[in-house]
């Protein structure tokens, strides 16, 4: 993917740039808003990395000057600590999703993926069933089968289940499990999640032979049918 | 300490300014007083001396020239001092009888007084006494003019005006010097006031202001200040426990962390090994993360600044969610965990933080509650209950833990940074509610109310 990461900070926008590398993706930096708007105008990417707090333009301002000529490219907010914390106004602007730095760069990258791949999904209207492997899920009758066999889920089992077969391959962390399946903005301080997957864990991966749902240690978890 | 500043004390003008106001109505009031005295007894004098006049004319009426001359000889005579003065003069003014040997030579006042002075007939040395005297015209044309010497009148006109003098001085000096007792009086207080405060500028902070008992306004406001300097001692010692604390609870990881990353380094290891350790130093730099993010929220929520994010919300609903993620974890643990919701409508407030906040109540409800006990969430109106059958919290340990990083002795090897409860009092202040820990009997029971 092309992303462009508009970061100000030199260390971070590095870290950012070498991880992105690393995961096979093809960055281009900006190190102000200026240069940062004129870049996300002129060229096409498939997301937008943008530090709120920028010389020039900040990051607010160039994802609502962007929103506002037509250019809907996926934009993840970054803010650093300290800073007022306030998703709700980074997401009004027209941000898709955002992150408080210092953050993992495999929490940058899971959110990248589900976020191009959201995009991407949203123009296909119709869709009623999720295949990974031989997991089923049909979403208008809130079924899900494996192997033909029916499992009985309860229904935030069924959201936790849905938003990993949707993001299939790609890494969820615990937070984007939170904010997308709970709907809270929240820092747990126990492993609420990991009971959670580990029950639904219980129900998919149990009488079957091979495990859908993997731990990615130090990240999340992915659901993939095949090794990576 | 200072010279005392007597000269530019505010009291002390101020008791100056009063004795002046003070003296200047005594003075008035003297001057009333003798007035009234001193001017009663000449109107006095007047009178009788008029009534005697009137006496004569009826005798000189009845009795003619002879008669009036033998009543005015006889008085002279029984009045050998001379404290009267009678002169029956012709109508050319030449004496025919009485006690002064010429009319005198001064024309009568507008009232038809006359003022003179008369010689002293007792000492007869020269002498002279006031006296005041009236002329009459009797039919005939004959003059005559009755008078009295006013030499008590002036006597008792100095006694007064001598008691007026004395007593103004006499009161002028006593505001004075109830004014310098006064402004030294208040002066002393307001320089404990200003001892204590310097002593604390020192460095001495518990030193206080010291009271009367009095209740006056001194010892209110000695009392005020002592109450403002309380809070500040509370705040500076909570300040300090934070900052002990912080140094406590992050050198231990940081410590840990090194401690990993100098690991790396050693010879021998297996990639396994080596991918173990690199893994539980990220886990720790995390925790400290986790930390330092907790303090600057707790900080923000603090700061009010994230009131912004106010809409209209539902509380059960935020309290039937946290239950619903936190029922797998107390299941796990052997807890059972109850919600009980009565519909609220019509709240206003940030889920997100209020979501945090619950959570926060039922973690600790579920981390601390030993197995096969209960934990209930509770949403009625504007209030959230977390009730649990654990061990509870000591009475005199329940304000405690709401400081940052407090935590009791005996949850030391439970996970936690002892942030969670800064963090619901955070939230339940920036609600305009509070949060308050009651005895469940047995157990603990968190109430959260916001607003």
């Amino acid at each position: 993917m092309r992303i462009l990461v508009i970061e100000d900070d030199n260390d971070v926008a590095d870290y950012i740039v070498k991880a992105l590398k690393e995961a096979g993706h093809n960055p281009s930096r900006a190190d102000n808003g200026k240069d940062g708007l004129f870049l996300a105008t002129t060229e096409e990417f498939d997301a937008l990395v943008v530090d709120r707090m920028l010389p020039g333009p900040d990051g607010l301002t160039i994802i609502r000057t962007l929103r506002a000529s037509g250019n809907d490219t996926p934009a993840l907010i970054l803010s650093a600590l300290g800073e007022v914390n306030d998703r709700v106004k980074g997401l009004k602007a027209g941000g898709d999703d955002y992150l408080t730095k210092p953050f993992a760069a495999s929490e940058l990258l899971a959110r990248l993926e589900a976020l191009t791949r959201r995009i991407g999904k949203s123009n296909i209207t119709a869709e009623t069933l999720i295949a990974v492997g031989d997991l089923e899920m049909n979403l208008l009758a809130r079924r899900v089968t494996r192997d033909g066999t029916e499992i009985d889920l309860q229904p935030r089992e069924f959201q936790l289940l849905e938003f990993l077969m949707r993001n299939a391959g790609s890494v969820v962390t615990r937070t984007m499990l939170l904010e997308n399946v709970w709907d809270y903005h929240f820092d747990p301080q126990t492993n609420v999640i990991d009971v959670h997957v580990s029950r639904l864990r219980q129900k998919i991966d149990k009488d079957f032979d091979t495990a859908l749902i993997h731990t990615v240690r130090g990240a999340g978890y992915v659901l993939r049918d095949t090794p990576p | 300490m200072t010279a005392f500043p007597l000269f530019r004390s505010a009291t002390f003008r101020l008791a100056l300014l009063y004795m002046l106001l003070f003296g200047g109505s005594a003075a008035i009031l003297m001057g009333f007083l003798y007035w009234a005295t001193a001017g009663v007894l000449s109107d006095q004098i007047d009178e009788t001396i008029q009534a005697d006049i009137k006496g004569l004319a009826e005798q000189y009426e009845q009795r003619g020239t002879p008669g009036i001359a033998a009543v005015i000889s006889e008085r002279v005579r029984r009045d050998p001092g001379g404290r009267t003065v009678y002169l029956l003069t012709d109508p050319l003014r030449r004496p025919l009888v009485g006690n002064l040997s010429a009319w005198p030579t001064l024309e009568p006042d507008s009232d038809g007084w006359l003022t003179f002075d008369l010689l002293d007939r007792d000492t007869a040395d020269g002498t002279t006494h006031i006296a005041r005297a009236r002329p009459f015209i009797l039919q005939g044309g004959l003059n005559l003019l009755v008078g009295r010497e006013v030499r008590e009148i002036e006597r008792i006109r100095a006694m007064v005006l001598n008691a007026v003098i004395w007593g103004t001085g006499f009161t002028l000096a006593l505001g004075f010097a109830g004014g310098i007792a006064m402004s030294r009086s208040t002066a002393r207080r307001i320089d404990s006031i200003n001892q204590t405060s310097r002593q604390i500028v020192d460095g001495n902070l518990d030193r206080r202001i010291p009271t009367r008992g009095t209740n006056d306004e001194f010892d209110q406001l000695a009392a005020n200040l002592n109450a403002m300097l309380d809070r500040n001692q509370t705040l500076l010692e909570g300040l300090r426990h934070v900052s002990d604390n912080i140094a406590h609870d992050l050198r231990t990881p940081l410590a840990r962390l090194r401690g990993k990353l100098d690991e790396i380094d050693r010879p021998n290891l297996t990639d396994d090994d080596r991918n173990r350790i690199v893994e539980s130093a990220i886990a720790e730099a995390d925790g400290l993360l986790a930390i330092f993010n907790a303090l600057l929220r707790i900080a923000q929520i603090e700061a009010g600044g994230r009131r912004e994010n106010f809409a209209p919300m539902d509380l059960a609903e935020v309290v039937s969610d946290v239950a619903e993620l936190y029922e797998p974890v107390a299941l796990e643990k052997g807890i059972t965990l109850a919600v009980r919701c009565e519909p609220t409508t019509g709240l206003t407030g940030d889920r997100d933080l209020l979501f945090q906040a619950v959570a926060n109540l039922a973690d600790n409800a579920i981390k601390y509650t030993p197995e096969g006990s209960n934990v209930v969430l509770h949403a009625a109106g504007t209030v959230v209950t977390v009730s649990d059958t654990g061990p509870g919290i000591p009475e005199d340990a329940k304000e405690d833990v709401f400081r940052r990083f407090h935590r009791l002795e005996e949850s030391r090897n439970t996970p936690g940074s002892g942030l969670g409860l800064s963090l619901v009092r955070a939230v339940a202040t920036l609600h305009g509610g509070n949060v308050q820990l009651e005895d469940n009997r047995p157990g603990l029971k968190a109430i959260l109310s916001i607003g």
